[in-house]
């Protein structure tokens, strides 16, 4: 501590060039907090996923349905503690900018499957009994304003009713939620119950679109997946089972390989950085070269010289680094309301915090070091002579 | 009166591309403690060469320099850059201030190596600019000040520490001639009445007039010592 008015006044020396600097490192991690949210959401879904949950779809396409008959026989597998089902409804509500997921489930089997979903008791009583009973989660509900007991008039995008008509209405019965909020962006549906969803839709009855199974061993995983798949083999509809967290991952990355592009763009940004603070932090220190010996005259030695430049350049990187995380982690609340709950939360984790740290020690050591050698090597004599 | 520099055998050499310099040749000097010197001679004689070994900025190619009792020669560079910021203070002919920091911040820059408290080393700092006539200029950042004023400054950090030795490089070189008699007399009074050892390189006779001897250096060898003392 009794260095940094030191530091400090080392750094500000040119106010403008390091206030620009600044402002550059800002924007790189910056551009780096928001990358990372993004990226971590994409992948939060494989990150959230349990390895005691199974994912059984249609073998070639996952918008292919599955009969609902299916459920029986793979409940009597060895191995599977229980199964749940969903539909996609594809729903929008009140506008075509309004589209979430909607999933028509068995209330008790789905909620079963989904432990770190949180419902209070009476709510998910009422979803079970209640026909035309939907629960919501917990963001699209503030979004929206709804409230438990009203009528949830929603549109289908794929499901007509018996009569012909996409307007679908029911009963708001529950709000879901996540303590986790990885977990809070998987929350962002509306669940409607299976049963009246069938006996009123036109078309698919009797049918479901993906099966959820929970496993007592996630070592089983492949085995169990491989034998619900060899169960309907060769019948016409034959099934794709795999472990939640695989299926995640191969679902994101139909999407795109978020993660390699975000890190692609985030290498070019810290290389800029990187070119811009080493040269920036050089031309610095070669101008204080006669400053740099007077410090060592008075006593400074090497190894304090070296210090001082090194924490200069650290000072730099992590006060530009930990003020772009904080504007990152400001922006992305009102970026979540804009989304409206189509995208899992975005926000600044532990996790990007500590990189954030890491990639600002590298830089601050990759920009640092040769100039704090140079003020190591530095001959007093020379430097006071004005031979550098 | 003891020694408190001796310096024996003294050679210098610079290696110049494949031309190797000798500016030092043999110097035998024994500077007595309270000692006020004036290193006189030619440009490119040594003297600041010379200065530089006494003050431990440079090691000697050959020979010993014994300060306070301690063979600085052999010291390794850490110990060196202790033993000159607790034994030696130092000022130059361009003040060499740390234009960013405030008159006040630069005499404490010595006192940032000790165990001293913010608050002790800002009274430290307080007292050596009080005594160097600056207290109502504490705040003032180099760039604020005349010349003479920043030489103060730099008088005020060399001796914050209470250093035993001051070793001075052409101090007055900048300085107009009353501001140099101001600033002589600064070191006159530190000599006579805190018993400061001083070094100090000059061209100008008038500047060793202040000292209490003149030694003069010649191509690398210690020509004359007039011994005489000066009251100006």
């Amino acid at each position: 501590m009794r260095y940094l008015p030191l530091l400090w006044a080392g750094l500000f020396r040119k106010k403008t060039r390091t206030i620009l600097t600044l402002l550059s490192v800002i924007v790189a991690f910056l551009l780096f907090g928001l990358l990372q949210a993004v990226k971590v959401a994409f992948e939060s879904g494989a990150d959230t996923a349990d390895a005691k949950r199974l994912l059984t779809t249609a073998r070639y396409s996952i918008i292919e349905t599955l009969p609902i008959s299916y459920l029986r026989r793979i409940e009597q597998m060895p191995g599977v503690v229980g199964v749940a089902y969903a539909e996609w409804f594809g729903a929008k509500y009140q506008n075509e900018s309004n589209a979430f997921p909607v999933f028509a489930v068995d209330p008790g089997r789905y909620l079963d499957a989904y432990p770190e979903f949180t419902i209070p008791r009476d709510q998910r009583q009422a979803f079970a009994k209640t026909r035309t009973g939907a629960v919501a989660g917990k963001r699209l509900a503030d979004r929206f304003g709804w409230k438990l007991g009203q009528k949830l008039p929603i549109s289908s995008e794929i499901h007509p009713k018996a009569n012909g008509d996409l307007n679908w209405e029911f009963d708001l019965v529950g709000i879901l939620d996540a303590e986790d909020p990885a977990v809070r962006g998987n929350t962002d549906v509306v669940l409607i119950g299976a049963e009246y969803f069938d006996e009123a839709r036109q078309t698919g009855k009797g049918r479901t679109g993906w099966y959820i199974e929970r496993i007592a061993d996630p070592a089983q995983a492949k085995t169990i997946s491989a034998e619900i798949d060899k169960l309907f083999m060769n019948s016409p509809d034959e099934t794709k089972t795999q472990p939640e967290k695989e299926f995640a991952v191969g679902f994101a990355k139909q999407i795109g390989d978020m993660g390699a592009l975000v890190t692609r763009i985030l290498a070019a940004v810290f290389f800029t950085i990187l070119i811009l603070t080493g040269n920036i932090m050089a031309q610095s220190i070669r101008e204080r070269t006669a400053e740099l010996a007077i410090l060592k005259t008075v006593g400074f030695s090497d190894g304090k010289a070296t210090a001082l430049v090194l924490a200069e350049a650290v000072l730099l990187l992590f006060m530009g680094g930990g003020l772009g995380m904080v504007m990152a982690a400001a922006l992305l609340p009102p970026l979540n309301g804009a989304t409206g709950g189509r995208f899992p939360p975005l926000f600044v984790s532990l996790g990007t915090c500590l990189i954030g740290a890491g990639i600002a020690l590298t830089l601050a050591l990759a920009v640092g070091l040769p100039p704090a050698l140079r003020a190591r090597r530095l001959r007093i004599v020379d430097a006071l002579a004005g031979r550098r | 009166m003891a020694n408190l520099v001796e310096v024996r055998g003294v050679t210098k050499t610079y290696q110049r591309g494949s031309e190797t310099i000798e500016v030092l040749h043999g110097v035998e000097l024994d500077i007595p403690r309270g000692d006020f010197v004036a290193l006189m001679g030619p440009s490119g004689s040594g003297k600041t060469t010379l200065l530089n070994l006494i003050g431990g900025l440079d090691k000697p190619t050959a020979g010993s320099i014994v300060v306070d009792g301690q063979r600085i020669d052999e010291l390794s560079s850490s110990d060196l850059s202790r033993w000159r910021a607790a034994n030696v203070g130092f000022v130059f002919q361009s003040y060499n201030l740390l234009p960013v920091l405030s008159a006040q911040k630069n005499v404490e820059l010595p006192l940032l190596l000790t165990d001293l408290s913010a608050a002790q080393r800002r009274k430290h700092a307080q007292i050596a600019l009080t005594l160097m006539g600056l207290e109502d200029r504490t705040q003032h950042k180099p760039k604020e000040l005349s010349g003479g004023q920043e030489q103060r400054v730099a008088i005020a950090r060399a001796i914050v520490s209470d250093p035993t030795l001051l070793v001075c490089d052409e101090p007055t070189g900048d300085l107009d001639r009353g501001t140099a008699d101001e600033i002589l007399t600064l070191l006159q009074m530190l000599n006579r009445e805190h018993g400061k050892t001083i070094v100090m390189v000059t061209h100008d006779p008038k500047a060793a007039d202040y000292a209490r001897r003149r030694l003069h250096l010649d191509k690398g060898t210690l020509a004359t010592s007039d011994g005489r003392g000066s009251e100006p």
